[in-house]
């Protein structure tokens, strides 16, 4: 049996540990609401953005853009948004495995894959995967801006107008609650149909310069703010994850400290009780 | 008073939403009055501010460029968050494309011209809608 001080020593460091941990938990709590809020407060611009372009979709234009059309896949590119820093379960696992999963299966059909990195876990992650890295960006922060972003989506985007990409998919860990988080492989580009194609405008908008040149703008930022928001729900996942992580740690080690404990005391009433015969032996001896 | 309702959003925050009386902002081809009752729009803006009447009261409002489209009885902004330039976007390309060949974050530490130029433009318009706002 391990000796008393060995013990004590023992529970301090776990105790240290535990501290630590607390801490994270805490910190990570206190962060979720702000990342939370800045989820909520992008919606609106991509929705925003979305009814414009469905208006220009469904109106009297003749241009189709090259980002709604559909075309043979040969090569598909995947944005993956994961976090800067570890420490907050399987999340970045998840995600991973998910990608991994769906690169197997496109490259059964004979797919080519290449990737977009955003956060230094997925930038790592994809150096060693194999396949193409076209763009890679890390170190976000606690408040990603859109300029972040940019970019990376412009060299996806480059990349799929000159047809070296053929389909642009978006991968992030979708928030759905504090305790619930899910990867999720979103279509990017083309985009996809909206279901209410039955929506028929007759009237159409003065366009100042012109349309096409608006409606790439637009599409671009239709994008942009779309990856943006994968980044920000993914912080907010993070946080969740984190927050989880550390909760269950700081559980696990008040659970190894009770059980140390517990031996700790059956170990030093070992040794009064080792020491009181010793010393009743001794006497009879005499 | 007839009124129309404005919102002015970025992708990272929404910044304003109200009825409002009418708006004022400067369009990729020229300035832009908007009341209550006009004809669908589309149109690029540029860097400066909107300006607003709200209940009578005049408000500014500075952006970095972004979209204006107008229905009669709705305006949307969707603002930039930044001012944006092709060339700028490309440089932020060629950024991420260098981060991945060298999986190290590399900023270079040259003067960019253009960067300046549009920091400069950027400064100038603020500067502009605080010297009105003191007005």
């Amino acid at each position: 049996m391990a000796s008393g001080k060995e013990i004590k020593g023992k529970i301090g460091s776990i105790q240290n540990t535990q501290k630590i941990t607390s801490a994270m938990e805490m910190m990570a709590a206190s962060k979720i609401k702000k990342a939370q809020d800045r989820m909520a407060s992008g919606r609106p611009y991509a929705q925003n953005m979305l009814k414009v372009i469905g208006h220009i979709a469904n109106g009297n234009l003749e241009y189709r853009h090259p980002y709604m059309e559909e075309r043979e896949v040969k090569r598909v590119g995947y944005i993956v948004v994961s976090t800067d820093r570890g420490l907050c379960g399987g999340l970045n696992s998840n995600l991973f495995k998910k990608v991994a999963k769906d690169v197997e299966k496109q490259r059964a059909e004979g797919v080519e894959v290449a990737f977009a990195a955003i956060g230094s876990k997925a930038v790592g992650f994809f150096s060693r995967f194999g396949g193409s890295v076209l763009a890679a960006e890390s170190g976000l922060g606690d408040k990603p801006s859109v300029n972040d972003v940019v970019g990376v989506v412009r060299t996806m985007l480059n990349a799929y107008d000159n047809g070296e990409l053929d389909r642009i998919y978006l991968v992030f860990n979708h928030f759905v609650s504090t305790m619930a988080q899910e990867p999720v492989i979103n279509q990017l580009l083309p985009l996809p149909k909206s279901e209410n194609e039955n929506v028929q405008h007759r009237w159409d908008y003065i366009y100042e310069p012109d349309p096409k040149e608006l409606l790439e703008t637009l599409m671009v930022r239709y994008i942009e703010s779309q990856v943006y928001q994968g980044v920000v729900e993914n912080a907010a996942s993070e946080q969740a994850a984190r927050m989880v992580a550390m909760k269950a740690a700081t559980d696990n080690a008040g659970n190894l400290i009770d059980e140390l404990q517990l031996v700790y005391n059956k170990a030093r009433q070992a040794a009064i009780t080792q020491e009181i015969s010793e010393i009743v032996g001794g006497a009879a001896a005499v | 008073m007839a009124t129309v309702h404005l919102s002015v959003v970025s992708a990272e925050e929404a910044i304003f939403t109200g009825d409002v009386e009418a708006i004022q902002v400067t369009g990729s081809e020229g300035e832009l009055g908007i009341h209550p009752g006009h004809a669908p729009l589309l149109t690029a803006i540029r860097p400066g501010m909107v300006r607003l009447v709200q209940d009578g009261k005049e408000d500014f409002i500075y952006i970095a460029g972004g979209t204006l489209e107008i229905q009669p009885h709705a305006v949307t902004v969707l603002a930039d968050t930044a001012i944006r330039a092709a060339d700028l976007d490309e440089q932020g390309a060629e950024e991420a494309r260098r981060n991945a060949e060298e999986q190290i974050a590399n900023p270079s530490g040259d003067f960019d011209h253009k960067a300046a130029a549009l920091q400069l433009e950027e400064a100038l318009a603020q500067l502009k809608l605080i010297q009105q706002l003191r007005k």
